[in-house]
């Protein structure tokens, strides 16, 4: 009967083995796509001399990275990973990629850049979580970093949309007007509008939030050196 | 005689203590006692006392005597919140749309061009849609005051927040559209108006005889609770199919006033609505069968043989 439950217990330890080790295969491949973007953005910044047109080289990776992030897996709440992937996803697809003048714009680095080095530093901490060889840097790095990125980020998220703006009202993109037969209308200028007076009550939850995560995680190793 | 004590279902604290209290009382002393001599910024509405802290609460008609408690009795009190009557939520959130609606479609200014201030829409369907909507919300409201037997007398006071927003968010927004100067009536006429404007009146009549059929399931002034059934009246046969009918017929009605005013922003609503009625629906039709043993098993929450 021990032999039974001994083979059995055998059995499912493979199992979560193998599922594990699919997950870590899955974040790697994840890492490695960031850091794609990231080599493509230094390669692409010295073959041209500047930075104008980069965002061609590294529109695909940068589309499907989004969409790959799997709630539920990862030791971090749902609602606010949805929230950053459908802000990603809107960004890149509908405002970067939709508005081509906007492409060539500064902001569009700033925040591509502060998206790979997060990403990288992230997905860094779930594979390394995941092998239970977890660096105290990777740590470090993920919960200090972000004070930096975040506010670089959302700067470089608002001056893109603000640089759409005239774009879109020229063109009517995304806009439906009256009459039609739906008798419905939209105008995705005032929408954009809308999505940046967002960031003022939304930015400071999720930063603060961000910091409170970070006194709870980094604040207790504090805690212990000072018992020592 | 017993011993009550009442802790607070978070902290554990002692938050009152009553001695010598009768069997035969009902919880309703209970909730007086700590309304008097704890806190009277908590008003019995507010009080949630039940025997265990994550239980369900004590209801005011439950009697002491037949509860599992030793001759010391221990409850946990909850802080429901601030409480607002089912009755002023209902009427403040369905005078909303009511006025709303109304001011879009006799084009109060501001809303549109200065032109079109104070005009009225040559589309006859228009007059017909401002009908439709001001006749559903007249019959809500009235509904409310002498229809209805509410089971619980409260709900948190934010919800009055919630449900104005989303009912009066959306009727303005339904509003703008359909008594738009550039409105656009139904492709095909007369006949999609007429064939909408009869499914929206059955639906009307149905709900309202789903609410009559469900107001006379409870005598005047008590809580019981019992599984409806089909009447005489026609429109109550739907009972054989579904358990909360009054669900369906709304949902009809809205489908019926999306076909009439070939409106997106109805359909959204509409969806919206539908949406919200089935989670409502599921939820009373799995209690109706915790409760019941005996529920017919024919029957589906919302929408007969689908959901």
């Amino acid at each position: 009967l021990s032999i039974a439950a001994d083979s059995h217990c055998k059995y499912i330890h493979t199992n979560l083995k193998f599922f594990a080790m699919t997950i870590l295969r899955f974040f790697f491949t994840l890492l490695s796509r960031w850091l794609v973007i990231a080599v493509g953005l230094v390669r692409a910044y010295l073959a041209r001399g500047s930075y104008h047109g980069l965002y061609y080289s590294i529109e695909k990776p940068l589309n499907v990275c989004p969409l790959c992030h799997i709630p539920g897996i990862v030791p971090s709440s749902v609602v606010l990973t949805g929230f950053q992937v459908m802000s990603r996803v809107f960004l890149t697809w509908a405002v970067t990629h939709s508005v081509r003048e906007v492409q060539s714009e500064d902001s569009v680095l700033l925040f591509v850049t502060a998206w790979t080095v997060t990403e990288i530093i992230r997905y860094s901490f779930y594979t390394f979580s995941l092998l239970n060889h977890l660096p105290y840097l990777i740590k470090w790095a993920r919960y200090t970093f972000f004070i930096v990125l975040y506010p670089m980020g959302v700067t470089g998220e608002l001056l893109t949309i603000y640089a759409a703006l005239p774009y879109v009202q020229k063109t009517g993109l995304y806009s439906v007007t009256l009459p039609n037969k739906y008798n419905f209308s939209f105008d995705y200028y005032t929408f954009l509008i809308l999505i940046m007076i967002s960031y003022i009550p939304l930015f400071p939850q999720l930063y603060f939030h961000m910091i409170r995560q970070r006194k709870k995680v980094l604040g207790h190793v504090e805690d212990y050196s000072k018992v020592e | 005689m017993w011993h009550v004590e009442i802790l607070d279902a978070k902290t554990k604290d002692k938050l009152c203590f009553l001695d010598k209290v009768r069997t035969f009382f009902f919880s309703s002393f209970i909730y007086n006692k700590f309304y008097v001599d704890v806190n009277p910024q908590w008003y019995p509405a507010r009080q949630s006392i039940r025997l265990d802290p994550k239980g369900k609460s004590l209801k005011d008609e439950d009697v002491l005597q037949h509860l599992p408690v030793g001759t010391t009795a221990t409850f946990y009190f909850r802080d429901l919140g601030a409480q607002i009557s089912w009755v002023t939520v209902f009427l403040t959130e369905y005078t909303g749309p009511l006025v709303i609606y109304l001011m879009f479609y006799f084009r109060v200014p501001f809303i549109y061009a200065p032109k079109y201030d104070f005009t009225t829409s040559k589309h006859w369907v228009v007059h017909l849609a401002c009908m439709c909507h001001s006749f559903h919300y007249v019959k809500r409201l009235l509904e409310t005051l002498f229809v209805h037997r509410f089971s619980h007398g409260t709900m948190p006071l934010r919800n009055i927040f919630k449900n104005c927003t989303y009912y009066w968010g959306f009727a303005a927004w339904m509003a703008y559209y359909i008594n738009h100067p550039l409105y656009t009536p139904p492709i095909y006429g007369e006949q999609q108006i007429r064939l909408a404007l009869i499914i929206f009146l059955f639906c009307q009549i149905g709900n309202f005889s789903i609410h009559i059929a469900l107001r006379n399931l409870r005598p005047p002034g008590s809580k019981t609770r019992k599984i409806p059934y089909p009447t005489k009246n026609p429109f109550t046969w739907i009972f054989l199919l579904v358990s909360c009918p009054n669900y369906t017929y709304e949902l009809g009605s809205w489908l019926g006033f999306t076909v009439m005013t070939q409106c997106l922003p109805v359909a959204f609503f509409t969806l919206v609505g539908f949406i919200q009625m089935t989670v409502w629906a599921k939820g009373k039709h799995r209690s109706y069968l915790k409760e019941f043993r005996d529920y017919p098993p024919l029957r589906s929450p919302i929408l007969p043989f689908i959901l």
